[in-house]
């Protein structure tokens, strides 16, 4: 049974063309669930917040998983680029009238944001590992409090009632643009030098790799999508303040990151799914909801002292599952693996078909 | 005709001078070996010219373009290639990155050609990944191209670190200590191959090495280091019954 199944996901996993069909039902359903109420608005809303994670997760992993660096810096360009979007949007550009102009808001908080990922390349250049993670952190702090002294902006208040223009489709859209740019990125040139500079800088840079120029670009591409993430935020929540873009936030991410696995976009896309829907799952409301089934003699005193105080443990839960996942699964869902359709197919069989041994073992090749 | 000219080159770190006065001359196909005792400054010298370390003093030239102040990047797209006396391979990466890597110089298209997949990219992604199984399989190891390089016995790594290098397409290859943990028929094996691809990839070599039998074997001319200066070069007979050799490497005064 367990071969059958094995063929069968084999078969499935080779059908490449079958993200195509899926992409597409992707998009009607993203049309369709919210102008046919297909689900409710609560899960409407939890669906928007995973394909933003994932954005975030997709792009943080850029840096922290391919290049292995470890930036701490993700909310701030996030928050960058949902001020933009948002400043844009209630003050600059005529929406009420032209709602259509909101991607275009999106897109220049993601284009700020990555103006921003190059000033912190920058010191990338000079330092790496614990370092940088205090400069990225640094970076974090001056964004908030730069923005906390802006009186135009709202201050330490931040800007409240912004539109919900926020959509489904318009998510679902940005999760296909980030997981497409992004894993073009990865297998090109620029991708295997942003790889080769996790593994041994030096050794990358005498094998021709312009490891300035690569850095450039990963902390740009990483940053523009956490910027378009920011904008989406910004105008799924419709509020804002400085707060909302702390270390807590990038925390987040972080843990999206490593539960899903460094250098996997698939691991990413799992792990950010994973972990949103988790934490909504530890909400009272919904584990009320799910439990409501159980007798009253059952559910009111479990409610009463356990369940209701959730809110409160789930805090503390979702952190210790991040220290179980370091400790014993160290490299994630899917760590230094990819889910096999994001694998051009060029790379794959370059890989593959030549994997197989063509007789002698590794001793008989050894003899030149 | 003279490939690489260096010209009483010097080296500091911090107040230690590791390359006092550092002279050399090869011409296009040579094959060249440096020698001394160990801290005589042999893998800096290579630092030097790859610049991974920026020379104090003096002066490296490469046909006509000076090598000394451009960085290690700029050098190796000259068509400079280099292997690690402690074996340097992106370890987690699979055999045929490792070789698909060192073609960044060469690979032509643009950052927007690969964040969209579009123009040149497919052509030379293309270009790039038979080129690396041409090389691999010219070093017998096409059928590990999607193996893990950590998990490759070391005379297979040692074997990918040089396939690497070749990836780049060097007129001058530096290998650095490539007989290192090797045992003396190994080494046999290793002389015919550094022959074969001298003349296979039309190489100008530069090699530092401990093993005599592979320098003296194999090296055409030889350069003696001692406190990072150019003690002695020539053929391997002269340099082998020199005075100053003898003294570098077995201590001055009467032997018995």
């Amino acid at each position: 049974m367990s071969a059958l199944l094995r063929s069968g996901w084999e078969w499935f996993i080779a059908q490449r063309w079958l993200m195509m069909v899926f992409l597409i039902i992707g998009f009607v359903l993203a049309f369709a669930i919210p102008e046919y109420n297909l689900l409710n608005k609560y899960v409407q809303l939890v669906m928007m917040y995973v394909g933003i994670n994932i954005i975030l997760t997709v792009s943080l992993n850029l840096v922290n998983g391919y290049m292995g660096e470890f930036s701490l810096a993700h909310a701030g360009f996030m928050a960058v680029g949902a001020y933009t979007a948002a400043l844009l949007t209630q003050k600059v550009l005529p929406i009420a009238a032209h709602p259509w102009l909101f991607p275009l808001a999106v897109l220049m908080g993601g284009l700020v944001a990555a103006v921003l990922g190059l000033i912190v390349a920058v010191p990338s250049f000079k330092v790496r590992g614990d370092y940088l993670a205090i400069i990225t952190l640094a970076f974090l702090m001056i964004v908030k409090s730069v923005i906390e002294n802006i009186d135009y902006i709202g201050g330490p208040r931040g800007i409240p009632g912004i539109k919900k223009l926020t959509t489904l489709p318009w998510v679902f859209f940005w999760v296909v643009v980030t997981v497409w740019v992004v894993r073009n990125f990865v297998y090109s040139k620029y991708g295997r030098g942003v790889l080769s500079i996790r593994e041994d800088e030096i050794a990358s840079d005498l094998m021709s790799v312009n490891t300035r120029r690569v850095k450039f670009m990963a902390f740009m591409v990483s940053s523009f999508f956490a910027g378009i993430a920011g904008g989406l935020f910004a105008h799924l929540l419709q509020f804002i303040s400085p707060r909302v873009f702390d270390i807590i936030k990038t925390t987040d991410v972080l843990i999206m990151v490593y539960l899903g696995g460094i250098a996997s976009i698939g691991g990413s896309i799992l792990g950010a799914t994973a972990y949103t829907v988790l934490l909504e799952l530890l909400r009272p409301s919904t584990v009320a909801a799910m439990l409501a089934w159980l007798p009253a003699m059952v559910f009111d005193p479990l409610n009463e002292y356990v369940i209701s105080h959730l809110g409160v443990w789930r805090m503390v839960i979702m952190p210790l599952l991040l220290v179980l996942v370091m400790l014993y699964w160290p490299r994630g869902i899917m760590g230094l693996r990819e889910f096999r359709w994001f694998v051009p197919k060029r790379d794959m069989e370059a890989h593959h078909c030549l994997n197989k041994p063509t007789g002698g073992s590794h001793d008989a090749a050894d003899g030149r | 005709m003279t490939l690489l000219t260096a010209v009483k080159v010097k080296h500091y770190f911090g107040g230690l001078c590791a390359v006092s006065d550092f002279n050399l001359q090869l011409h296009y196909g040579d094959l060249m070996g440096i020698i001394g005792p160990n801290g005589a400054g042999k893998t800096t010298i290579f630092n030097l010219i790859t610049g991974v370390y920026r020379a104090s003093e003096g002066s490296i030239r490469l046909r006509n373009t000076e090598l000394v102040g451009k960085t290690p990047h700029q050098i190796t797209a000259l068509r400079v290639g280099r292997t690690f006396q402690n074996i340097r391979l992106f370890r987690d990466l699979s055999v045929l990155d490792n070789v698909r890597i060192a073609h960044y110089a060469q690979a032509d298209y643009s950052p927007l050609e690969a964040l969209l997949h579009i123009g040149r990219y497919r052509r030379e992604e293309q270009r790039i990944i038979e080129n690396s199984q041409r090389l691999l399989a010219i070093f017998k190891l096409e059928h590990l191209a999607g193996e893990t390089a950590k998990n490759l016995p070391y005379g297979l790594q040692r074997r990918l670190e040089i396939a690497r290098a070749l990836a780049i397409g060097p007129e001058l290859l530096l290998l650095d200590e490539p007989a290192a943990g090797m045992n003396p028929n190994e080494i046999d094996l290793l002389m015919e191959f550094i022959q074969w691809i001298r003349t296979e990839f039309k190489l100008t070599i530069l090699l530092i090495e401990h093993q005599m039998k592979l320098v003296m074997g194999i090296c055409e001319r030889i350069t003696v280091l001692d406190f990072g200066e150019t003690l002695v070069e020539g053929p391997p007979e002269v340099i082998q019954n020199h005075p100053k050799v003898l003294e570098a490497y077995l201590g001055e005064g009467p032997v018995g």
